[in-house]
């Protein structure tokens, strides 16, 4: 079985994000950038399907600027066997990303492709479903157990009321959650080994996708701030406070 | 223009959040129609015909239905789509499921959890977990568009009288199978709709420790929340989580114990009219959004908590 796991760069969670003055974004020069978080998940449980000798190949993927190939060195480092970076430039919507991913599994044939269920900077959340639309392939989204079967996947996920499982046929779309795995850390050697891995270089207009946004932004701003609370001294004075002052209770 | 808005429901009644929606989607434009997918659904789409909102519903009734999958319901909801502007559903882990498999077939670029109208292309949304909110404008044909429910009224739901009519399903999508859903049922109010809620994370300690929160919880009426970090700790389910990847809660009054206050977690509580912080920690994060803070040990603060609460005479409910 062979995986493709998709990875995005982002700005790095731990980053305070600040809106640009002018309104047109988000200030993201000189800020830390790294994999989305449930990309990171999701090459685990890739790399991890390999190791028990379920999958014979793990391939990430990246889509956008030319950094972006961090993301795919990443994935390398911790047990990807190879590299594919599709250069695009400006802001790359979920449907375009979608469909460069589908002439890529055109090409590629893998049997299972994995990704994160939403990436932290756009929080659009609609990547996986939309390549399985254009697949009509069965999509397992927000998973946090998967079951690999002959020939199927039992996928636990997460949703509102609980957890629900389904069982998918491959070739499937998963996409992760936070809670799937462990993602580890790339060690040193690892790193280094990476870089003789083979990234194979693509791009969005060879492919023939048009990635033109379809959804203008019209501004970015700050969100309302709250203002400033205080500090009670005691329980006491707190419950008096939400009784009489704040009057929720 | 008009719109179809694709009703969550159990087969018997609308999913909550449902009614949300509908006041979002109503105010894209007046001319909104439910799709009702089901097995014995009549239950959910007479509940659907008596909001005054709606001006008509369309039920389709079918066996392979019986479970929601997004494979199933999007060839269906296709079918029926050829007339409308809009297509919307609520922003929770149904409509996140749904909603792009329908895009991306109609080669639509969708738009994720608005927060605003502004205008029927124009709509509010919140990028990087709420740290920044952006105005965006679709120029696609036929919009598909996912709706965060606590952004909105519930829309009231009795005194209309919205025709019915019985529409056709699609052929089945047999490569994905439901087996089971574990819901786990609780007397308390929905978290995603509670009046107030108390939450606890890392700083609880254990799963037994939130025997604590939930005295409380029974006292006032509250859901119960947690953090990221309380459920990957295994403190408690993750049907808790509140923040970017769980949900999204307004309630009147959010009570943070033993929070530290990730961006995450944040995000997903800090529209919430009166926030209360308890922690330890003077310096956590939790703090600059609080309304109320109380730098305490939760294991004493928490027990006193509901002591002074037994002393009020009465306690809203």
């Amino acid at each position: 079985m062979k995986i493709l796991v998709a990875v995005k760069r982002v700005i790095d969670y731990n980053v305070q994000v600040r809106v640009k003055e002018d309104g047109t974004g988000v200030v993201t020069d000189n800020v830390k950038m790294s994999t989305n978080p449930p990309d990171d998940n999701a090459v685990e449980e890739a790399v991890k399907i390999k190791e028990a000798g379920k999958a014979t190949e793990v391939v990430a993927i990246t889509i956008g600027e030319e950094k972006a190939q961090e993301t795919v060195r990443k994935a390398l480092a911790v047990g990807a066997d190879r590299g594919i970076h599709v250069k695009a430039e400006g802001i790359l919507e979920p449907l375009a990303v979608s469909k460069i991913l589908q002439k890529v599994v055109d090409k590629e044939k893998p049997d299972l492709v994995f990704m994160g269920k939403q990436a932290i900077d756009d929080d659009c959340n609609q990547t996986g479903q939309m390549l399985a639309a254009l697949l009509n392939w069965p999509q397992a989204t927000f998973a946090s157990k998967i079951e690999v079967k002959d020939k199927s996947l039992e996928v636990t996920r997460e949703v509102d009321e609980g957890l629900e499982t389904i069982v998918v046929n491959v070739p499937a779309i998963v996409t992760c959650d936070l809670r799937l795995n462990e993602p580890r850390y790339a060690s040193l050697p690892n790193i280094m080994k990476a870089k003789k891995k083979p990234l194979e270089q693509l791009s969005a207009t060879d492919l023939g996708i048009d990635t033109k946004p379809r959804i203008e932004q019209i501004k970015v701003e700050e969100p309302p701030k709250r203002k400033a609370g205080i500090k009670v001294a005691s329980v006491s004075e707190l419950v008096q406070k939400l009784k009489n002052e704040a009057k929720v209770i | 223009m008009s719109v179809l808005l694709i009703a969550e429901h159990n087969n018997k009644e609308l999913r909550p959040f449902t009614l949300n929606a509908i006041t979002a989607a109503s105010q894209i434009d007046q001319d909104l129609h439910i799709l009702v997918i089901g097995h014995n659904a009549d239950g959910a789409a007479k509940a659907a015909s008596s909001v005054p909102l709606v001006k008509k519903v369309i039920h389709i009734d079918n066996s392979i239905y019986e479970n929601y999958l997004a494979e199933n319901f999007t060839p269906v909801i296709l079918k029926h789509a050829e007339s409308y502007s809009h297509i919307v559903c609520s922003a929770n882990t149904f409509g996140k499921n749904l909603m792009p498999r329908i895009a991306a077939l109609l080669d639509c670029s969708q738009v994720s959890d608005i927060i605003k109208v502004i205008s029927p292309d124009t709509f509010l949304r919140p990028i990087y977990a709420g740290n920044a909110f952006a105005t965006v404008k679709s120029s696609d044909k036929k919009k598909c568009v996912t709706i965060r429910p606590t952004s909105f009224d519930a829309a009231p739901s009795d005194g209309g009288s919205a025709e019915i009519v019985k529409g056709d399903g699609a052929d089945e999508f047999t490569l994905t199978k439901f087996v089971k859903k574990e819901e786990i049922k609780s007397d308390r109010p929905e978290l995603g709709t509670a009046r107030i809620v108390i939450s606890g994370g890392r700083g609880m300690q254990s799963g037994d420790n939130f025997k604590l929160i939930t005295a409380i919880a029974d006292k006032l009426n509250a859901a119960i929340g947690a953090s990221r970090a309380a459920v990957d700790a295994g403190y408690i389910t993750n049907d808790h989580q509140v923040g970017q990847t769980g949900k999204v809660v307004v309630p009147d009054l959010y009570i943070a114990v033993g929070i530290s206050g990730a961006i995450q977690h944040l995000a997903g509580m800090k529209e919430s009219k009166v926030i209360v912080a308890i922690n330890k920690d003077g310096e956590a994060p939790i703090f600059s959004v609080a309304d109320y803070g109380l730098e305490a040990d939760l294991f004493e603060a928490l027990p006193q908590f509901l002591e002074e609460l037994n002393k009020l005479n009465t306690i809203q409910k």
